[in-house]
């Protein structure tokens, strides 16, 4: 009897990676959790694509505000913004743009033909507080609160669904 | 500022060539060197398939590669580049899983495993000795 | 015409192959002679078959026939005829139809070459493997069909992946298929056996061969992909860790563990159910590399196209096979009792602990590959790399190092440690010396470096020594397991020179310039433009020079397919006895000609595939064993009596 218990073990072993390559199938993506959800926003200060400013932490304190990584050699970016601007436009967050890993023309026609939602736009052309954020893709978007903490991240372009499911509760909670 | 020097690629012969992973820094010495070929072979390049810093020809491997460098340069040690990257990036970015309670069973399950065969191993041979 | 040829073709194998899973096992248990003679030749026509196939689509392949979707995805109007004819297993349905030829091709020889085996033997195992086959070709047949059409006819295809253009990756996955569907043959041995509720010596006898040879295959297709990937990515690396290389050690692993504890079990009556189990194992292994490899649940270079309908495919055949396999060994395994004792002093117990380390490496190694899934479950993502595994791999080796000069000089049965050990010192004693030699000559050289050195030194000397202390004309058997157990001195020691005390650099180098590395000038005079059969490159031409020899000149190469928009780098290596100078291009830096170049000292690096080769050299020897010959004779005595009811 113990010798048929022990024979068993192999098959429930056998029976357990099954379940997981098999749920695993499911749920596999690419997509890195980011480390920083519920820590504070890393320090920057970059200067603005248009205008002479530069922006930092201290700058966005007091109400919550959207980071959203693009670049005009970015092809999602393009699917995404309609989505970018519908959510700015209608003004339940402020939406701030990183145009991240580019260059000014490039940009600037880029923002020129599609529109700019932005409500400031800050430029890395050299990556470096985009690796401080754990950017590592274009698009990206980031849920920062009144306090400066980093509430949610958003790997990829952003969504009806996702601005729905993630962006807006979030924001209500926030009230 | 930037005590090295980075050198930026051309792309010469078509703009759909990727420009391959061979960066140049100017080290001080082969212990910099060497750290920096560790590292890299450590850390993980994100958006490849299944690839490291240095065999990666990626635009953000790059980037990174140039972090890497920097810090090298500026003398910083091993732990402390893989903390940054880390700390930005999660577990994944290092090909070396943490020791923690997650990753307890993985680090250990081997010896278990080891162990608990032997046991198995020496009662087997034992009981057919003693029949 | 021809696609429909192969269509139906693949449709009558199929067919085939399940009246082999079906006719011979039901002769069996209805003690009919008649169906059960059907298992052989139904085998060579499976084999015919599907081989018949397999031409059919190298043809096709020749002809460029671009109506057939999967010589358009692979092949084009500049591919050089040589890569035609290999792009046949260049992707997913392809190579899926080489695995199901030369399952066939197994089955056929397991159908001649079985004479020693009775008939109710061989009926059970050739339908355990038309079971297998069946599994496979029905997945062929419903789930990746090569001949499938297209319409329109494209005009020119879109060429094979240039990195496979190229000898090793031509040979690689035959080789590994080779291995994998030996390795059915030992678990189709296991589920006969579980069947018939009998498993003697002339069965493992039998099977030690199969299994020894299968081994050697995979031993062969893992080295040359290590080289090739060596060569070909640019990058120096020989082993990544790579979960879909991962899925080839695997298998590797159960089986080294398999055919040393088949040494035992064909001995001895003792642990048969591990033989049974373990090849069950390791044939499971096979199958699980193929799902991680075609079904996009991991993420690699190596990977194919993932589809979820092929893999999930995949998954339902390894549970078919798997969990029959284990369901029948849970509920009979009882049935092969062991009866002969093993001593705790005897060369058997050593052996089982060598089993049992490469059990334990199986174990983790397959922990590492899955865990990152483990982790994803609840959200998380984690890496398991090269830093994990190449740890936990020397660490579990060490044992293996150490102990395995004990075990090839403890005798059989009943032997004494103690004297053992004292027959062993002077070897210990000489490679000691030798180690510290190898120190103060190459030094600084971490614990890990040490290790594998002193490891592989001990093994060695200690090989050597037993061997000229033999006495008496060495048995094909004692001249393979010295062979292999020299290959793997050799491959321990290479290997931990070669990561240890190679250089590298990255380099900007003008026209003109020459840069000093590890005892080499290299001198960089430049690059121009070349154009070959389907490519263009930039090519760079290096001399290596030392102390003003001129040793060689390299020629790296930055090649681009315009039909793939592809661009490769091909390294230039110098091969040499003692390291391998090996340089590649990395990109044109300014206007003046100036190139970043890196350039890699490899000490050692051909003897570490060498001593591969002489482990699988080793096994392949072994074959040769007179002691099984002499035996298995007399089974096809016994045998051929009965068949003709003599006393």
């Amino acid at each position: 009897m113990k010798k048929i218990l022990i024979a068993f073990i192999p098959l429930s072993v056998l029976l357990g990676l099954l379940l997981l390559l098999f749920l695993n199938m499911g749920y596999h993506n690419e997509t890195i959790p980011s480390p920083l959800i519920g820590k504070p926003a890393p320090a920057f200060s970059l200067p603005t694509l248009y205008g002479d400013e530069t922006l930092s932490n201290a700058d966005f304190m007091g109400e919550p505000w959207l980071l959203n990584v693009f670049g005009s050699w970015c092809p999602n970016c393009l699917y995404e913004h309609p989505v970018v601007s519908q959510l700015a436009a209608s003004g339940d967050v402020k939406v701030v743009g990183l145009n991240w890993k580019d260059e000014f023309e490039d940009a600037d026609n880029w923002l020129t033909r599609l529109g700019n939602p932005y409500h400031h736009i800050m430029v890395d052309y050299v990556g470096k507080t985009a690796i401080d954020f754990g950017v590592y893709g274009a698009p990206e978007t980031f849920l920062i609160n009144a306090e400066g903490i980093i509430v949610h991240k958003i790997v990829g372009e952003l969504t009806p669904e996702n601005v729905a499911n993630e962006i807006r509760p979030r924001l209500e909670q926030m009230q | 500022m930037k005590q090295f020097v980075r050198i930026f690629a051309l792309l010469i012969i078509t703009s759909s060539f990727n420009s391959f992973a061979i960066e140049v820094y100017e080290f001080k010495n082969d212990e910099q060197r060497e750290l920096y070929q560790d590292l890299t072979k450590e850390l993980r390049c994100l958006v490849c398939q299944n690839q490291n810093l240095a065999d990666s020809d990626a635009d953000l491997a790059r980037d990174l590669k140039d972090q890497v460098a920097e810090f090298v340069i500026n003398n910083q040690d091993k732990d402390t580049i893989l903390a940054y990257m880390i700390q930005r990036y999660g577990d994944f970015v290092t090909y070396n899983p943490p020791l923690n309670a997650s990753t307890f069973f993985l680090w250990f399950s081997p010896f278990l495993v080891l162990l608990i065969g032997a046991v198995i191993l020496v009662i087997n041979i034992r009981k057919k000795h003693n029949e | 015409m021809l696609p429909h040829i192969g269509q139906f073709l693949l449709v009558l194998a199929l067919l085939l192959s399940v009246a082999l899973m079906i006719l011979p096992l039901t002769g069996y248990f209805k003690n009919n002679q008649t169906l059960m003679l059907t298992a052989r030749p139904l085998s060579y026509l499976l084999f015919g078959v599907t081989f018949a196939a397999f031409i059919m689509l190298i043809v096709l392949f020749v002809q460029q026939d671009f109506s057939v979707r999967y010589v358009a995805q692979n092949s084009a109007l500049e591919l050089p005829l040589r890569y035609r004819i290999t792009a046949t297993w260049g992707a997913h349905e392809g190579s899926i139809l080489m695995w199901v030829t030369v399952q066939a091709l197994w089955i056929a020889a397991v159908a001649k070459f079985s004479r020693s085996l009775s008939l109710s033997q061989i009926a059970r195992v050739l339908s355990v493997l038309g079971w297998i086959a069946t599994g496979f070709m029905a997945f062929v047949v419903f789930a990746s069909n090569p001949f499938e059409t297209i319409f329109p006819v494209p005009l020119d295809g879109q060429d094979l992946n240039p990195l496979l253009q190229d000898f090793g990756m031509i040979m690689h996955p035959p080789l590994l298929y080779f291995g994998y569907v030996g390795l059915s043959v030992a678990f189709a041995l296991s589920i006969a056996a579980l069947i018939g509720g009998e498993i003697n010596e002339k069965w493992i006898r039998w099977s030690r061969r199969w299994t020894n040879l299968a081994w050697a295959f995979l031993t062969m297709g893992i080295i040359l992909g290590s080289w090739w990937a060596y060569y070909e990515l640019g990058w120096g690396g020989w082993w990544f860790w790579d979960p879909v290389e991962n899925a080839s050690f695997l298998p590797w692993l159960a089986a080294t563990a398999l055919i040393h504890v088949q040494a035992v079990s064909e001995r001895k009556n003792a642990f048969r159910g591990w033989t049974v189990l373990l090849a069950i194992i390791a044939f499971s292994l096979c199958i699980l590399g193929t799902f991680l490899v075609r079904s996009g649940s991991i993420t690699s270079v190596h990977s194919f196209a993932a589809d979820p309908f092929r893999g999930i495919f995949i998954l339902v055949l390894l549970a078919i096979y798997t969990g029959t396999a284990l369901t029948l060994y849970a509920f009979r395994a009882n049935r092969l009792r062991s009866r002969d004792t093993i001593n705790l002093e005897s060369r058997e117990t050593l052996m089982l602990a060598n089993s049992l380390i490469f059990i334990t490496a199986t174990f983790t190694i397959l922990l590492g590959t899955l865990f990152p899934m483990i982790f994803e479950a609840v959200g998380k993502k984690i890496s398991v790399g090269a830093p994990y595994f190449g740890l936990m791999f020397f660490v579990l080796m060490i044992p293996v190092a150490v102990l395995l000069p004990l075990g090839s000089q403890l005798g059989w049965h009943r032997s004494s440690v103690t004297a053992a050990i004292k027959q062993l010192l002077p070897y210990f004693v000489a490679a000691t010396i030798l180690m510290i030699i190898t120190w103060l000559v190459y030094k600084p050289l971490n614990m890990r470096a040490l290790a594998g050195i002193y490891g592989g030194l001990w093994v060695f000397i200690a090989t050597v020594g037993q061997w000229f202390k033999q006495r008496g004309r060495p048995t094909a058997g004692f001249v393979g397991m010295s062979v292999a157990h020299l290959g793997f001195a050799v491959f321990l020691f290479s290997m931990s020179m070669t990561e240890h005390k190679d250089t590298e650099q990255d380099i900007l180098m003008q026209p003109g310039s020459t840069v000093h590395v590890g005892g080499y000038d290299f001198t960089f005079n430049g690059v121009d433009r070349v154009k070959i059969e389907n490519y263009q490159a930039q090519q760079g031409h290096i001399t290596v020079t030392k102390n003003d020899r001129v040793i060689t000149t390299l020629n790296p190469q930055k090649r681009f397919y315009p039909k793939q928009q592809m661009p490769m780098t091909e390294a230039a290596i110098y091969a040499g006895w003692t390291k391998d100078i090996y340089v590649s291009l990395g990109e044109a830096v300014n206007n003046q000609g100036s190139w970043a170049v890196r350039i890699y000292i490899k000490p050692l690096i051909r003897w570490m595939w060498f001593g591969g080769i002489m482990m699988l050299a080793g096994a392949v020897i072994g074959l040769f064993s007179a002691r099984i010959k002499r035996q298995e004779d007399q089974q096809l005595d016994e045998v051929m009596k009965k068949q003709l009811n003599l006393p």
